[in-house]
């Protein structure tokens, strides 16, 4: 590939993009929201960030070793300081922080 | 006073943002160190970050570049990849929409991270709306670009004690999900994207699966509507 070529790739995966992000608000410009639209701006959002979860964790290994055992420590010990602390930023830090560890020495 | 209501939503907005700051900085680094280390120019990381704006969709570029040119392939998958933004401006219609030229950035610069803060996060009594969203999506952009420039410049030299930090990610997305999922009103539509997502996953693997998982949603989603709506107004 040449170098405009690649440019040329570039533009386009920029054009696809900024096409989903602007398509609903051209769609519904200036009209008011459908009651339909309005209920899954409400449950919608929940259901990705479980969609988005799953995402994170796609490349997890379970079939074998070391059997997503770092992923599922991970997350329990993010649970426990959540639970403990109601603190969004301590709880992803140390969480992280504990998997870091589980990956590089323990397992 | 135009500009004090400017700083208040600055600062309003700062401390949401940090915990992306955090996941920014490593996979943004990330994202550099590796698209350098395939030999491409030095300027591509940074004007990739700004132009295109969406990790996993930036990460697939890399490969895309090293390929021979098809430009069609590249525009499909490219809205194969990005698809879920529609859902995220769906979302975020009436938060997004009439704010003039704010308007024009704040739909530029969705990605994952900045719907999930500008979706979840109440906006603090006495701060201009407008201006708070804003703030987190320059804020999130920036730490990206910032740290994809940064990983391009350094290279390889900071790969060796960094294995595991990705999880921040993975961390993020669990906590704002459990977050959600205390109120009871949230538990189904919780529950139904955990599960239809898993489904797709092992049914239809993992380079494919997102498109399956949004359209079993959606489906869930109004097979439950009335349930939902319920619990939507009981609270």
């Amino acid at each position: 590939m040449t170098q405009g070529e690649q440019i040329i790739t570039i533009l386009i995966a920029a054009v696809a993009t900024l096409m989903t992000r602007f398509l609903p608000f051209v769609i519904f410009k200036g009209k008011k929201t459908p009651k339909a639209l309005d209920y899954l701006g409400f449950a919608l959002p929940v259901s990705v960030f479980g969609m988005l979860l799953v995402y994170a964790l796609k490349d997890t290994v379970v079939t074998s070793f070391p059997f997503a055992i770092p992923e599922a420590l991970g997350l329990i010990m993010t649970s426990i300081i959540y639970l403990w602390r109601k603190n969004t930023l301590i709880s992803i830090a140390l969480g992280t922080l504990f998997y870091m560890f589980l990956v590089q020495v323990v397992f | 006073m135009e500009e004090k209501k400017t700083l208040a939503a600055l600062k309003a907005a700062f401390p949401h943002t940090l915990p992306i700051l955090a996941g920014f900085i490593v996979l943004g680094m990330g994202y550099g160190i590796y698209l350098r280390s395939s030999g491409l120019p030095l300027w591509y990381p940074t004007v990739i970050s700004i132009l295109v704006f969406g990790g996993s969709l930036e990460f697939l570029l890399v490969s895309m570049l090293l390929a021979p040119f098809q430009p069609i392939s590249v525009f499909f998958l490219s809205l194969l990849v990005q698809i879920r933004h529609l859902f995220y401006g769906l979302t975020l219609l009436k938060k997004y929409r009439g704010r003039g030229l704010k308007s024009l950035y704040l739909i530029y610069s969705m990605c994952d991270e900045t719907f999930s803060v500008n979706c979840s996060t109440e906006v603090p009594e006495g701060v201009d709306e407008g201006c708070f969203v804003f703030f987190i999506s320059l804020l999130n952009q920036s730490y990206w670009v910032i740290s994809v420039t940064l990983g391009s410049l350094l290279g390889g030299a900071l790969t060796k004690y960094s294995e595991g930090v990705e999880f921040v990610m993975t961390a993020m997305f669990y906590v704002i999900f459990i977050r959600a999922m205390e109120k009871k009103e949230n538990r189904i539509s919780g529950i139904i994207g955990v599960v239809a997502t898993l489904f797709s996953l092992i049914v239809f693997g993992k380079s494919v699966f997102l498109i399956p998982s949004m359209i079993l949603i959606l489906i869930f989603l109004f097979l439950f509507r009335e349930k939902i709506e319920k619990g939507r107004e009981s609270v």
